[in-house]
C-alpha cells in the first residue's frame, strides 16, 4: 500500500541514492556498491561517501521524518529532493517525473511549483521585511502582485506575525524568523514542503509551540512534509512515518511506534531509551483480546489514542480500565491502568 | 669583473632599436585608426559638454539648490545638507564657482561612466575564477602605473581635450567600481543564495533580488571610492587640457601663486568631503535593515 500511495502525485520515491563527494565520485559508486566502507573511501581514495544506497517511499500528504546526527548526511539527502545537492547516482521520483534527469529549465519550473523550501538558519532576505519576504515565491514565479500580497498576508496571519509584515527580519525574535520561512514556503502553495532542521535552531519551548503550529496546519493543508532533525523526540512527535539515518544509510524505516517498540539495532534501541513512551506508542499496539463473556467497560478509547492521553483519560474518570474500539465503535480490545504503565515505563516485549 | 659592478644589460643598440620600434608600431596604429577611435568617443564628448553646459549655465541658486536637495534625498541629514551648502557659497565667494563646476561635471561624468562600465565587469569577475584571476592583475597595473605614462598613449590617440582626460581619469578610477562590485557579490550569504535557488529563481532573479541588493552596500562604498580616486586625478587631467580646480593650481605650481594654489587645491578638498559624506551617508542608510533591533 506505501507502494502506492507513494505513486501518487505528490509522493516521493528515492530508489538507489548515492552521493560521493570528490573529484571522481562516479567511479567510486561500484566500488561502495560492492562493500567499500566509508572509512576506506575516504582513506584510500580521498573521496567522502555522503549517501548509501537510499531507498525510501515518502507517501503523498503525509510527514516523513528523516532522522539523523549530525554527518549522518540528512541536510545532504533532503537537498537531493529538490536538487540543490547533485546525486551521484540514483533516482528521485516525484509525481511521476525523475528530478535526477530535469534540465535546467524543467527544474527551475520543478522547484518553482512542486516544492517550498525552510531552513535551518532561516535564509530570510535581511534586506526585504516580512511581507516582501514572503511574497518571494509568487514573485519567482510572476504571479501577479495582488495575488501575491493577498497569499502572503493569509499565510503571515495565519502563522501568527499579523501586524509585523514591515518589520525586517533583524527587527525579529528566532521564532518569529522561522515564522516568516514557514508562512514564505506555506505561500507558495507547492504541493512538498521541504523543512532542514527547521526549528532545531529555537529555543525548546518555541521549538514546541511551532511543532504544534505545524501540526495545526498539516490537519488543513495535507501537503507532502519532508522533515528533517537531529531530535528523536521530534522526530516521533511529528512523523507519520521516520526513517533513521547513520553515516549515510538508512537503519530504519517505519511509524514512530515501529521505532519504539522494535529498534533496528542497538544503535537505535540507545537513541530510544531516551524516548517519553506515552506519547508514541497507541492502544492497538499492547491492547489484549475481549474476552467474549467480558463485563462491559465504562471508559472507551480510540485505538490510535496514545498512552499518555489514555492515563489522562482513566484518571479523570477514577477507572482504571478501558475498552479499545475502532473507527466504527466497536470494541477491539481492552487494557487496564496496570498494562498500560508498565508499557511506558519498560520496554515493551515486541508482538 | 665588470659585470658585478655593473648590470649586465641589453645591447644598447638593440634597446634603441626595440624602443623605436614599438614607438613607431604605434605611431603608425594612430595615424591609420586615430580618426575612427576618435569617432568612437564622440557621445563621451558630447556627454561631457552637455553635463558641463548644463553646470555652468545654469543659474547659481538653482545648482544650489539641486546639490542640497540629492545632499538631502541621499543623506536625510541636515547637517550634511548644511555644510554642503556652506562650502559651495565659500568656494562661489572666492571666485571659484565656474571652475568648480566644470570639475563637478567632469567627476559626474566619469563616476557615471565607472559606474557603467565598472559594475558589469564586477558582475562578470564574481561569477568566474579565471576571470577573476586574470582581470586582478590589470586592475592592478591601472592602479600603480604612473598616470602620466599612460597619458601618453592616450593623447597620442586622441590629442588634447576633455575625452582623454576622461580616459585618464576613468582608467585610474575604475578599479575599486570592479573590486567592490566583485567583492560585494561574493560575499553575499550562501544560505540566502540556497533559498533563492530552492524556491527557482533564474540567475537574473537572483541577481536582481538578492545579490545586488545584497552588495549594494559594498557597491556604494566601490562607488565613493571612485568618486575621491577621481578627484585626485584633477589636476593631473588638467595637464591635458581638462578645464576645471586642476587648471589653476597647474598655473600656480608653474608660477608660483602659493595663494591660488592653496585656495583651489582647497575647492578640491571641499567638493571631495561633500561628495564622500554624501555617498557614505547614503550607503549607510540602506544597510539599516541589517540594525540588530531585537536581542
Amino acid at each position: 500500500m506505501a507502494e502506492a500511495q507513494a505513486n501518487a502525485e505528490n509522493g516521493i520515491r528515492i530508489r538507489n541514492l548515492y552521493k560521493i563527494f570528490g573529484h571522481n565520485a562516479a567511479s567510486y559508486v561500484d566500488m561502495v556498491e560492492k562493500g567499500m566502507t566509508k572509512a576506506e573511501l575516504n582513506e584510500k581514495h580521498g573521496h567522502v561517501l555522503g549517501l548509501k544506497d537510499i531507498n525510501i517511499d515518502m507517501p503523498s500528504g503525509g510527514i516523513f521524518v528523516i532522522m539523523g546526527l549530525s554527518g549522518s548526511g540528512k541536510s545532504t539527502l533532503i537537498r537531493h529532493i529538490n536538487r540543490l545537492i547533485d546525486p551521484t547516482a540514483g533516482e528521485v521520483i516525484v509525481g511521476g517525473a525523475d528530478v535526477v534527469k530535469m534540465n535546467p529549465r524543467e527544474l527551475r519550473e520543478f522547484r518553482r511549483r512542486k516544492t517550498a523550501m525552510v531552513f535551518q538558519k532561516f535564509a530570510l532576505l535581511p534586506h526585504r521585511n516580512v511581507l516582501e519576504n514572503t511574497v518571494y515565491g509568487l514573485e519567482v514565479q510572476g504571479v501577479s502582485r495582488a495575488r501575491q500580497v493577498e497569499a502572503a498576508m493569509r499565510w503571515i496571519e495565519r502563522v501568527g506575525l499579523r501586524g509585523f509584515e514591515k518589520s525586517y527580519p533583524n527587527q525579529l525574535s528566532g521564532g518569529m524568523q522561522q515564522r516568516v520561512g514557514l508562512a514564505r514556503a506555506l505561500t507558495n502553495d507547492a504541493p512538498i514542503l521541504l523543512m532542514d532542521e527547521a526549528f532545531s535552531a529555537l529555543d525548546p519551548l518555541i521549538r514546541m509551540d511551532m511543532q504544534t503550529v505545524l501540526l495545526d496546519l498539516q490537519k488543513e493543508i495535507r501537503k507532502t512534509i519532508v522533515f528533517i532533525t537531529h531530535d528523536l523526540d521530534e522526530a516521533l512527535r511529528l512523523g507519520d512515518r521516520v526513517a533513521i539515518l547513520r553515516d549515510g544509510e538508512v537503519i530504519q524505516q517505519g511509524t514512530a511506534q515501529d521505532i519504539v517498540l522494535n529498534p533496528a539495532d542497538g544503535y537505535i534501541a540507545n537513541f530510544v531509551k531516551e524516548v517519553n513512551r506515552g506519547r508514541v506508542i497507541r492502544l492497538d499496539a499492547i491492547m489484549e483480546p475481549v474476552e467474549p463473556d467480558a463485563r462491559p467497560i465504562e471508559i472507551r478509547a480510540h485505538a490510535e489514542t496514545t498512552l499518555d492521553e489514555a492515563v489522562t483519560m482513566l484518571t479523570r474518570a477514577g477507572q482504571n480500565e478501558l475498552s479499545v474500539v475502532n473507527g466504527d465503535g466497536r470494541a477491539i480490545g481492552r487494557l487496564d491502568l496496570q498494562r498500560i504503565i508498565s508499557a511506558m515505563v519498560t520496554p515493551a516485549t515486541s508482538e | 669583473m665588470d659585470w658585478l659592478t655593473r648590470f649586465p644589460h641589453m645591447n644598447d643598440d638593440t634597446l634603441r632599436v626595440l624602443k623605436k620600434s614599438i614607438d613607431e608600431g604605434f605611431r603608425t596604429f594612430t595615424r591609420a585608426y586615430g580618426d575612427s577611435i576618435e569617432a568612437f568617443f564622440q557621445p563621451l564628448q558630447y556627454f561631457l559638454i552637455q553635463s558641463e553646459r548644463f553646470m555652468t549655465n545654469t543659474p547659481w541658486p538653482i545648482i544650489l539648490v539641486l546639490i542640497a536637495a540629492i545632499a538631502w534625498i541621499a543623506s536625510r541629514n541636515w547637517k550634511i545638507v548644511l555644510s554642503s551648502v556652506v562650502t559651495l557659497l565659500l568656494i562661489g565667494f572666492f571666485d571659484m564657482w565656474d571652475d568648480t563646476m566644470k570639475t563637478i561635471s567632469m567627476i559626474f561624468v566619469c563616476t557615471v561612466l565607472s559606474i557603467v562600465i565598472g559594475i558589469p565587469i564586477g558582475i562578470a569577475m564574481s561569477r568566474s575564477n579565471r576571470l577573476q584571476s586574470l582581470i586582478n592583475p590589470i586592475l592592478d597595473v591601472m592602479q600603480t602605473m604612473p598616470s602620466f605614462v599612460y597619458l601618453i598613449p592616450v593623447v597620442m590617440l586622441l590629442g588634447i581635450g576633455k575625452v582623454p582626460g576622461l580616459i585618464a581619469v576613468v582608467i585610474y578610477a575604475i578599479p575599486p567600481m570592479i573590486r567592490l562590485t566583485n567583492l560585494g557579490i561574493r560575499q553575499v550569504d550562501r544560505d540566502v543564495l540556497e533559498a533563492a535557488d530552492a524556491f527557482g529563481s533564474s540567475s537574473w532573479q537572483k541577481l536582481k533580488n538578492v545579490q545586488m541588493p545584497l552588495a549594494l552596500p559594498t557597491i556604494m562604498a566601490g562607488i565613493n571610492q571612485t568618486i575621491m580616486m577621481a578627484l585626485a586625478m584633477v589636476v593631473i587631467a588638467s595637464m591635458i587640457g581638462v578645464q576645471g580646480l586642476g587648471q589653476p593650481v597647474l598655473k600656480a605650481i608653474a608660477n608660483q601663486y602659493f595663494t591660488l594654489g592653496m585656495f583651489n587645491g582647497l575647492a578640491i578638498v571641499g567638493i571631495a568631503i561633500i561628495f564622500d559624506r554624501v555617498s557614505q551617508a547614503y550607503g549607510k542608510r540602506l544597510q539599516r535593515h541589517l540594525e540588530v533591533i531585537h536581542g
